[in-house]
């Protein structure tokens, strides 16, 4: 059942000259929560963003390495990075819904594929929104604007609007640590409800949260990916000396 | 009493100081609200003055199409049709704003979003430059250029509302151009980011993310536009053809409120009547700079709240 959906090897970042990815080489598998860890500046955000190609908007920025996905390398010439958006998704760490009604957010994404038919996007808003559990929080303002909602409420209709275009990956960078723990505990069991229809990649700062809800855990430090590996093992018995400083508390 | 509670009784240097910084700011606050209070009632009096005084009728001053205020009618009631210069003014503005805000948002999304370095190098520059040149000068390029090309291409003398409209359309373009290229840069980057994440090609980021959520400063860059075409004077005077009638069509001479004003204000005798219904111009013209202005203050307080 582990079979890697994207696979990265020996990944290079640098903005500039300064190099902040030194070597990535990891397999994210199929219908998994994938979670990476480190101190801030590690390098696991720039990685994500390597992912579905958002660094390409930051000038200076190389990448040398290969990143694929189902064995198709994404950063070849031939690939279109709006074709790749869509099969890899991305919730952000601030909650970024757009100024619009909470409908319009979710619907964006099909709207710029072409698709405008009112029956098949009023059942898109609801799948998505009750995917991301937050269908009953909203169904009775859709046409309210977003960012009346509470951060965590907006945090998951961002997930709703990531969903709605049926991606094949899902990254998320921090999106819980904008929220209350209430809220973060929320958007924490709606990915553990994805988890059955997608694959997911989240980067955050709080060990407990990859200990509750990923399957396997990357610790990053300075641009490198120091250990990855089932996250109960990892948690229980690290295989590095720096991994086990970081998760028992000792730096970061 | 002993030196240390003495101290804390007594107010410190830098309260006394505080104090009387905040005493002159507020004064100076207060000259302004007052110099501003004053011109209002000035010029609500003086342009008052027509209807209450001379018997003007209020009705015929927004209908009438004859103005010729040093006469009298059957009714012994001043001859004060403002229309065709209330036309005048509408129609150059709205035309020239017309004009403009399509080239200004395109010479902003250029600049914000196309190719910013560029943008701040050499457009940045140049619509400075363009906002600095005094209106005299448009207005004589207007005179030399424009109107020669109006009567070239639609006949007749070439003064009129369109040689206007032009001429106010290359003043206000760098207004509106900035003014949305302030509106544009204000929109967040998440915004942009979440768009592209969510693969949407970056057209239809500037169309449907970009510009929706600049909309309201859009819109207050065009109203911004509009009341400087609306109070511009000397440019538009020099090439509207200055005829007080009702506009026939886009190249018949005729003018602007601003235009009567400049015009006539030395050639009437204080008191007389001629002169009270150029200050009911004036006040016109005040009163729509008011709207102008509330109507920003709407708009940046609904962009506010979105």
């Amino acid at each position: 059942m582990t079979k890697p959906v994207m696979t990265a090897q020996d990944v290079h970042l640098f903005y500039g000259k300064k190099e902040a990815l030194k070597g990535i080489t990891m397999a994210i598998n199929w219908h998994q929560i994938t979670a990476m860890i480190g101190p801030s500046g590690c390098g696991k955000s720039t990685f994500l963003r390597t992912l579905n190609r958002m660094n390409d908007l930051i000038p200076e920025v190389t990448i040398t390495g290969n990143v694929s996905l189902e064995g198709q390398n994404i950063y070849a010439p031939s690939m279109d990075t709006v074709q790749l958006r869509k099969k890899v998704g991305m919730v952000f760490q601030q909650p970024n819904p757009f100024p619009f009604s909470i409908y319009d957010n979710v619907v964006y994404g099909l709207r710029i594929a072409g698709i405008h038919d009112r029956l098949k996007l009023d059942e898109a808003v609801e799948t998505s929104l009750r995917a991301a559990a937050v269908w009953d929080d909203v169904k009775d303002k859709l046409d309210q604007s977003a960012l009346a909602l509470s951060g965590g409420q907006q945090q998951r209709v961002c997930i709703a609007r990531v969903i709605a275009v049926h991606p094949e990956v899902i990254l998320l960078d921090e999106p819980t640590s904008a929220l209350d723990p209430i809220s973060a505990t929320k958007v924490e069991n709606t990915l553990l409800e994805l988890r059955e229809q997608y694959t997911i990649v989240i980067v955050t700062h709080s060990m407990h949260q990859a200990s509750r809800i990923s399957d396997q855990t990357a610790f990053f430090y300075q641009g490198e990916l120091i250990e990855m590996d089932n996250t109960k093992k990892m948690f229980m018995n690290p295989a590095d000396q720096k991994t086990e400083d970081y998760i028992s508390g000792r730096f970061g | 009493m002993d030196p240390i509670a003495k101290n804390l009784k007594q107010r410190s240097l830098s309260a006394k100081i505080e104090t009387k910084g905040r005493l002159i700011t507020q004064l100076c606050t207060v000259l302004i609200v007052l110099l501003v209070l004053a011109i209002f009632g000035f010029i609500a009096t003086k342009g008052l003055t027509l209807f209450f005084h001379d018997h003007g009728s209020l009705w015929s001053f927004f209908s009438g199409t004859t103005w010729s205020p040093d006469k009298v009618d059957s009714h012994r009631q001043p001859v004060i049709g403002a229309l065709p210069m209330i036309v005048g003014s509408f129609t150059v503005t709205l035309l020239a704003v017309l004009v403009a805000t399509p080239f200004a948002i395109a010479a902003a999304i250029f600049m914000t979003e196309i190719s910013p370095q560029k943008g701040n190098k050499i457009l940045q520059p140049v619509i400075e430059l363009l906002v600095g040149i005094p209106s005299v000068v448009y207005g004589f390029i207007g005179l030399a250029v424009i109107v020669p090309f109006v009567q070239k291409i639609a006949g007749g003398s070439g003064f009129g509302i369109l040689a206007g409209a032009l001429v106010l359309f290359v003043m206000i373009l760098p207004t509106i151009t900035s003014m949305t290229v302030d509106a544009l840069k204000a929109v967040p980057r998440y915004y942009r980011e979440a768009s592209l994440a969510l693969g949407a090609t970056r057209w239809q980021t500037i169309y449907k993310v970009t510009l929706r959520a600049g909309a309201p400063g859009i819109m207050t860059a065009v109203i911004f536009g509009m009341s400087r075409a609306f109070g511009e004077a000397l440019a538009v005077q020099m090439v509207i053809g200055n005829a007080i009638l009702m506009p026939s069509s886009l190249t018949s001479p005729s003018t602007t409120l601003t235009s009567v004003l400049t015009m006539n204000m030395g050639n009437t005798v204080m008191g007389t009547t001629s002169n009270d219904a150029l200050w009911t111009l004036a006040l016109l013209l005040l009163l729509m700079s008011l709207v102008f202005n509330i109507v920003i203050k709407y708009l940046a307080k609904r962009g506010a709240l979105s």
